[in-house]
């Protein structure tokens, strides 16, 4: 399945990323970890806690519709994966995540960005083990 | 106020995550593909997160504290260990599998599109049945 290239919103839409982890530092001295958001809005570790990353969750859900008003589309979530593969999927990466103690956003942009070991071995490991997987699903067993 | 600027460090995110493309497996794994139906605008994404995230943070540490809190909250472990890895692993082959991250996932959930919510369902699981498995085997060993 081909999709367009689109270096320049792509390049726009990972400066807000950056912005947004940057603006979390700022203002909570937290890392944007969207791993580390979701663990916390399940399993709460104070109200406080609790409270501003719901407030991060319900801005972040918000994505789709501001695309909307800007663009006057929906976003396309094409879905190469089936039902079943899909919850095969997550459950896979929330099990690696809380593990791995984050995902890209956490370890592929925060961690990196600080420089942590951890978070290059952490992003190496999963960049290649995501890019081993998909070849195997599409080139060896032709999914 | 408080949780108003948080919500608005979420929409940032949210947007950054649909423009760049993350929220949208099929793009998200032909970025993987490299045998192929290679597309390279998931790179932008990392560039351009990585660089404003590396300029920010280094503009925000230069402050004591962050806004509303009294000090910056940050992992300070920075051993490479076997857990940090064969989780980072196991996320991707998740990843490779729905073509989901978290980070990706979550601004989705605004769509309302059942197979986002299927994802996140399961991702929800994986993060809860791995929480307790490891909180129940540091009960279990002795202090």
């Amino acid at each position: 399945m081909v999709t367009e290239f689109t270096p320049f919103a792509s390049l726009f839409g990972g400066v807000l990323i950056g912005l947004a982890a940057v603006g979390l530092m700022l203002l909570r001295g937290r890392i944007m970890g969207a791993t580390g958001v979701l663990a916390g809005v399940l399993l709460p570790a104070s109200l406080q806690d609790w409270i501003w990353r719901v407030a991060l969750l319900c801005g972040m859900v918000t994505g789709p519709w501001v695309y909307f008003a800007v663009t006057r589309e929906m976003p396309v979530i094409d879905v190469p994966a089936g039902i079943l593969m899909l919850m095969v999927g997550g459950l896979l990466v929330g099990v690696g995540v809380t593990l791995g103690s984050g995902c890209t956003s956490g370890h592929g942009v925060c961690g990196m960005a600080r420089l942590s070991p951890r978070s290059f071995a952490a992003t190496g490991t999963f960049m290649l083990t995501t890019g081993l997987t998909v070849y195997v699903l599409r080139h060896i067993l032709g999914a | 106020m408080r949780s108003f600027l948080t919500f608005l460090v979420g929409a940032v995110f949210g947007t950054g995550i649909v423009f760049s493309g993350m929220a949208n497996p099929a793009k998200v794994i032909n970025f993987f593909d490299i045998a192929g139906t290679w597309e390279p605008s998931l790179a932008f994404v990392m560039g351009g997160a990585l660089v404003t995230t590396f300029i920010g943070y280094r503009l925000v540490f230069r402050r004591a504290a962050p806004v509303f809190e009294p000090k910056f909250d940050l992992p300070s472990n920075r051993e490479l260990d076997l857990r940090l890895i064969a989780g980072s692993g196991i996320f991707g082959v998740g990843w490779g599998i729905a073509g989901f991250c978290p980070g990706g996932a979550l601004p989705a959930l605004g769509t309302l599109d059942s197979r986002v919510i299927v994802f996140v369902a399961a991702l929800i699981t994986g993060i809860l049945a791995t929480r307790a498995v490891l909180e129940f085997s540091a009960a279990k060993k002795p202090a």
